[in-house]
């Protein structure tokens, strides 16, 4: 049995208890990579040497007392929008494929300083633009669950590589869904956690005022372990927020006894999949079953979420991706005649198809004369829908719905219809617009075997609730691992 | 012939004095190796986010109070995207939608000697952008990005000038403020302060405004005003010879005495504006503001009441001295150090005038240290050196800040105020010079004059002349 199969906190007893050095972890999560690799394309950078020095560091760390950390030592793999100083970080675009950071990402150096060990980047989707890892310019992520399908995305590598069991946990972003859709559809779980709970410097921005990173891992433990680690409060993000309750896995209670639990029937309409929309249920009896209160409602205005998501984040995006354009690092065009030619063919040949559509989208929506109908329409847009929860969450702990309607689509079938695959994103999308946390762990399989994810959403800063409620539920079913973890 | 009448509006940048850069810890200091004063916030690296410099609001602010403006007390920042390579994020932080400051004005004197307030439509906070230097060996472009993130405050005037005078006096009176509040060194040539010129002309007694463009360019009072008027002739001869004002942006060409058009208004770029995601507004709370009004330094108009009350200093020469914010500070300075107010006030007033002038400088450039000034005053009231001698000493502390005793030790200057010395040398000069004693002695009083030089001469100098004069009289008798 490899190292890998173990969730996080198991490996990181091992390693404090000296059945386990760092540096076999290390080995175990590189040898693991090695192998499949060649069948899931779940990392774009593997840097087997320094992950081998930082291990053997660690172990040091661990032995004089200076990593006390329950993660220290334990491999992890972190997607490649996350700058780490001196390893390539591309976002999975032609455009960053040469660019090396000088700085590390601050939730990077929270991990550091508790000792993780960076085996590699993961893929995502192009500038985390997209559901599938498809967007990638460095070829699409596999799920370990069937190879002919995709991950989900954007943050896709990181869910494989936790389900391939590449890695032993990882970090992902999530701007729209792209922590828990994938974390669905690979089986695995993930949390998004409230706007401004873990710093954003030195993650490339895909929509600001959304992006937030988080766990990917095996169970609702890690997540809460790992998300008590990244938190922190600081002061290069101005967005950042101080909290006293980052103690998150103070939340793994298997104890869900009188907790109201809304089920919004929005969730539940056209579009959601039987398969899903039962195992989501029975998701939500088991919660019933341990003396949780569960009661339907209607969320309303989740039909607004997707256009006033895409317009600003699109927005947003359009701006954030413009330093791209071959004065100062990354790629620039073989030949040219002037700086705007340079400008032109640099970005024409650095961006892919989805990236340029959401940079068109975005300028389109924030030009003279249409900002008032789109831009200015979806800031207030989002202030209703956050209102709609917050009127939610005056009668309800958590809500629960799926994470989204679908089971993973075969590779090939979601970018020829991107507005079907918009559509997939709507049970997540507007938690990230209310700026609420939420949880994505897997709740079943359909009969093609491949996962269903059950979807918490806490109201602000209520990671701890939908931790609770999280971890409640999987004491009641054992983790699966994927076909592709046995190796 | 028609009678035409120019309006003007302006818009000012004004470099803040702050040392750091608006959203990260990087140096504000001029000079410096190309980008040695860059870090991945300023340079526009991914992943990285600005952070608000607070000090920034802060002059913003006192600036807005001193040009009686309102205070947005919930203001915010948004993106203008662009693309140039001077701009390393290929957008610039500013405010559009909610400055912080709107709807001031300040009072100027106009040429009658009446009175008249320029509005102030909004001062805004921003970052300013790096320098494009020309590779003198290749065909390449160079950035430097030292300046890249140095704070701005853009202020906007109504179009309430109709002058260039009007124009000036507006910018002196702007400047003044400015430098009172210690916000800005307020330096055209340097550019930590710049102006563009909106102007358009129209008939006398008409009532809508005519056709304006935008002059860019502009780097001294000099300039401006040779701009303003090129540009009103230009727009009248063409609207007299039936042709149509273009709206568009100029660029002023001092030299050539010439304006350019850089780009029309249909060429003009949407810069698609919106709310800066990467910072939280800034609220303005009551207390802060009271603190900031709390702390605002004496302004020019109070400090002239003050010299002529605490100094005695007449109007005329407090007038001169709280003209300028370096002259004034070098005032107080120095007087604090001798407590001989009327002769700092002198030296200032005459000697400095007439060094400014001599070397086409500004007070700003002045490089001397009230310290040395002051002890100049102690040696002169001390009677340790003569007028003329503290002169020649005074062009040295002017040019090189030379330390005024250690100089006049050096340099042997120091006036002979050993009576013994002086006496013999006297005696010698009555002995040499008899024809002159004679004249002196049958009434020609004047004749004085002469042995007091010859004195001087033999003294090299260094004589205090009314001792010399003393003695002269003394021995004559």
């Amino acid at each position: 049995m490899s190292l890998m199969s173990l969730t996080a906190v198991e490996l990181g007893k091992k390693i404090k208890a000296g059945e386990v050095s760092a540096e076999e972890a290390a080995k175990a999560a590189l040898d693991a990579a090695a192998k499949k690799e060649a069948a899931i394309n779940s990392f774009v950078t593997i840097d087997e040497e320094k992950a081998l020095k930082q291990a053997r560091e660690v172990q040091k760390g661990i032995e004089d007392g200076r990593y006390t950390s329950p993660l220290a030592g334990v491999p992890v793999a972190i997607k490649d929008n996350m700058c780490i100083e001196g390893m390539l970080t591309t976002c999975s675009s032609k455009i960053l494929g040469n660019f090396v950071p000088t700085y590390t990402s601050e939730a990077v150096l929270n991990l550091e300083r508790a000792g993780a060990v960076i085996i590699g980047k993961t893929n995502m989707d192009e500038f985390a633009m997209g559901s599938t890892t498809e967007t990638s310019a460095f070829g699409a992520t596999k799920n370990p669950w069937n190879t002919a399908h995709v991950p989900g995305g954007s943050s896709g590598g990181s869910c494989a590589a936790v389900a391939a069991e590449e890695c032993s946990y990882a970090l992902g972003s999530d701007t729209g869904g792209s922590i828990r859709q994938p974390s669905s559809f690979c089986g695995v779980t993930g949390i998004k956690p409230t706007y401004g709970t873990v710093s954003r410097y030195g993650l490339i921005a895909y929509g600001s005022s959304l992006d937030q990173i988080g766990p990917v891992a095996k169970d609702v433990t890690d997540c809460a372990t790992v998300l008590e680690i990244i938190s922190s409060h600081d002061k290069k993000d101005s967005t950042s927020i101080e909290r006293k309750d980052c103690d998150f896995s103070a939340a793994l209670v298997d104890d869900v006894k009188g907790m109201k639990i809304g089920i919004p029937r929005d969730y539940f309409g056209e579009g959601l999949e039987p398969e899903v929309r039962d195992s989501v249920l029975a998701a939500a009896k088991e919660l019933e079953k341990k003396g949780a209160v569960i009661e339907e409602f209607d969320l309303s205005l989740v039909e607004y979420a997707i256009p006033a998501y895409y317009v600003i984040a699109c927005a947003e995006a359009s701006s954030n991706l413009a330093r791209f354009d071959g004065v100062k690092y990354g790629y620039r065009t073989e030949s040219y005649a002037g700086l705007h030619n340079m400008y032109k063919k640099t970005r024409s040949e650095g961006f892919g198809a989805e990236v340029k559509r959401r940079i068109m989208l975005g300028s389109f929506a924030l030009s003279s004369g249409y900002y008032d109908a789109y831009y200015l329409k979806a800031l207030r847009t989002k202030a209703l829908i956050k209102q709609a929860f917050d009127r939610a969450f005056e009668k309800y702990n958590v809500i629960l719905g799926p994470a989204a309607p679908t089971t993973a689509p075969r590779l090939g079938e979601s970018l020829s219809d991107p507005i079907k695959m918009y559509l997939g994103d709507i049970y997540t999308i507007s938690v990230n617009l209310a700026g609420l946390p939420g949880i994505s762990l897997p709740c079943g399989k359909d009969s093609s075997g491949l996962p269903i994810g059950l979807q918490l959403i806490g109201n602000c800063f209520g990671e701890k609730d939908i931790i609770r409620a999280a971890y409640a539920f999987e004491q009641t079913r054992e983790y699966e691992h994927s076909p592709l973890s046995e190796n | 012939m028609k009678q035409f009448e120019t309006v003007i509006g302006l818009e000012v940048h004004v470099e803040l004095a702050t040392r750091t850069k608006i959203f990260c810890s990087c140096s504000t200091e001029f000079g410096g190796e190309p980008n040695s004063h860059t870090c991945p916030v300023c340079t526009g690296m991914p992943g990285s986010l600005p952070v608000l410099n607070k000090q920034v609001v802060e002059y913003a602010i006192a600036v807005g109070l001193a040009t009686n403006c309102k205070i947005t007390q919930n203001c915010k920042f948004d993106r203008k995207n662009y693309f140039y390579p001077d701009n390393p994020q290929n957008y610039q932080i500013s405010q559009l939608y909610l400055p912080i400051c709107r709807d001031g004005g300040i009072e100027i004197e106009t040429e009658d000697g009446g009175k008249k307030t320029i509005g102030i439509h909004e001062i805004h906070m921003e970052e300013d952008a790096g320098k494009l230097v020309h590779d003198e060996w290749g065909e390449n472009s160079l950035v430097d990005f030292n300046r890249s993130g140095v704070p701005l405050i853009e202020i906007v005037s109504e179009p309430d000038m109709r002058s260039a005078d009007e124009v000036i006096a507006y910018l002196e009176k702007l400047r003044l403020i400015i430098q009172y509040l210690g916000a800005s060194d307020c330096k055209l040539q340097e550019g930590s302060m710049r102006a563009d010129v909106n102007l358009s002309v129209r008939e006398a007694g008409a009532s809508e405004f005519g056709t304006r463009t935008e002059m860019k360019n502009l780097n001294s009072f000099k300039a401006i005003r040779r701009a303003i008027e090129g540009e009103r002739e230009r727009q009248i001869d063409l609207i007299e010879s039936g042709q149509k004002v273009v709206q568009e942006t100029r660029r002023w060409d001092d030299t050539k005495e010439y304006s350019y058009a850089m780009r029309s208004k249909e060429d003009a770029q949407d810069y698609r504006y919106f709310p800066e995601p990467d910072l939280v507004p800034i609220t303005i709370s009551d207390e802060w503001l009271d603190e900031i009004r709390s702390r605002q330094p004496e302004l020019r108009t109070e400090k002239l009441e003050r010299y002529k009350r605490e100094f005695n200093i007449p109007e005329y020469d407090a007038g001169i001295i709280t003209s300028n914010k370096k002259l004034a500070d070098i005032f107080e300075e120095t007087t604090a150090i001798c407590n001989n107010p009327k002769k700092v006030s002198n030296w200032l007033m005459v000697e400095t005038m007439r060094l400014l002038k001599e070397h086409d400088m500004e007070p700003e450039q002045i490089t001397f240290s009230p310290e040395n000034l002051a002890k100049l005053i102690q040696l002169t009231e001390a009677r340790a050196v003569n007028s003329s001698v503290a002169k020649e000493v005074f062009e040295k502390i002017f040019e090189e800040n030379i330390d005024p005793e250690k100089y006049v030790e050096e340099n042997g200057l120091k006036t002979v105020s050993d009576d013994g010395a002086l006496r013999s040398t006297i005696e010698k000069v009555i002995a040499e010079n008899p024809q002159s004693v004679e004249d002196y002695k049958s009434g020609k009083k004047k004749a004085i004059g002469f042995l007091v030089g010859q004195t001087m001469k033999a003294m090299q100098g260094k004589a205090d002349p009314g001792m010399v004069n003393q003695i002269l009289t003394e021995l004559l008798h």
